[in-house]
């Protein structure tokens, strides 16, 4: 007989992503993890701007809109005052890394003792698919019409190889969507993260790569079909970094 | 018995349901939800209600009763 599987109830209303947005997937993952490890009551989620702002009034836990890109800085202090709640910081590739880059990278420096949940899906969803850091070359977007060109701008960032390798954080990971058993092991990865959290061995950090039809010009499945193909290759999946719990 | 539980108008007809079911039960239907979709239909002769459309739901359409 298999188990019963229901949305968890701290998830209210559906969220209005777009359709085969990789978004409502890791917000259920989010929720399913806090709900298992019995953190309903006393879990904070730093929201960004972006996308992920529809999130207002669909979580009916405390939830906390920083300005743009500083949730790292607002998590710290939240975690500071509260230790004993669960602090998430839940943030697109815009918001936590080309906005606020400094405020992500510090509170990685200093091994604050919350989670972050950064959900990659290479633009700035929310304006129109402009390009972002981790835009991949010769991405077609709103502000590279001819497609990326990485002898201006740069090559894509990986930031959670950046923080696992210079900074003595707890756990870093990277996961993806595209099938069930991904999606599995990025909840498993989530649920790691927010252990380390609870266990007190310091910052985590989890990476998504997310699809994003609306602004890739594809459909659902093609855009799955994307990261596999595309994205994977540049953005390794699986664990980085795990100092294990107490 | 296990059964899945579908509400039609949480539907944005993204397919990945569809693409990861191991029974091939799941098709769109021919009309449209609320929203304007054509939504995902469970064949219950097929379903064995193993939870993959769940798993892969971004809108959480599917519901799996114990």
């Amino acid at each position: 007989m298999a188990k019963g599987k229901k949305v968890p109830e701290k998830i209210l209303r559906q969220v209005p992503f777009c359709p085969g947005c990789g978004h409502g997937i890791i917000v259920r993952l989010m929720m399913e993890c806090i709900e298992e490890l019995g953190y309903n009551d006393n879990v904070l989620i730093g929201k960004p701007v972006g996308c992920a702002s529809l999130l207002d009034n669909a979580l009916a836990v405390d939830t906390f809109t920083g300005a743009h890109g500083r949730n790292g800085a607002s998590m710290t202090t939240i975690k500071r005052l509260k230790p004993d709640m669960l602090v998430v910081s839940y943030q697109g590739d815009g918001d936590a890394y080309n906005i606020g880059f400094s405020e992500t990278m510090n509170a990685a420096y200093r091994n604050e003792k919350f989670t972050v949940i950064t959900i990659n899906n290479g633009n700035f969803g929310m304006t129109g698919g402009q390009m972002a850091w981790t835009s991949m070359p010769g991405q077609v977007t709103a502000t590279s019409v001819n497609g990326r060109n990485v002898e201006l701008s740069g090559m894509p960032i990986r930031v959670p190889e950046m923080i696992a390798s210079s900074f003595d954080t707890a756990y870093v990971a990277r996961g993806s969507l595209f099938t069930p058993a991904e999606i599995k092991k990025t909840k498993s990865y989530i649920k790691k993260a927010m252990q380390a959290q609870i266990d007190g061995v310091g910052h985590s950090l989890v990476e998504v790569l997310s699809p994003c039809p609306t602004n890739w010009g594809l459909t659902p499945l093609a855009s799955m079909e994307r990261i596999v193909n595309e994205l994977v290759p540049y953005f390794p999946l699986g664990e980085i970094k795990n100092k294990g719990g107490k | 018995m296990s059964k899945v539980i579908v509400s039609k108008d949480k539907c944005k007809q993204c397919g990945y349901c569809v693409k990861h079911c191991p029974k091939q039960a799941i098709s769109f239907s021919a009309d449209f939800n609320s929203s304007g979709f054509k939504y995902a239909v469970v064949d219950d002769s097929k379903c064995i209600a193993c939870g993959m459309c769940y798993t892969t739901c971004p809108d959480g359409v599917f519901e799996i009763t114990e």
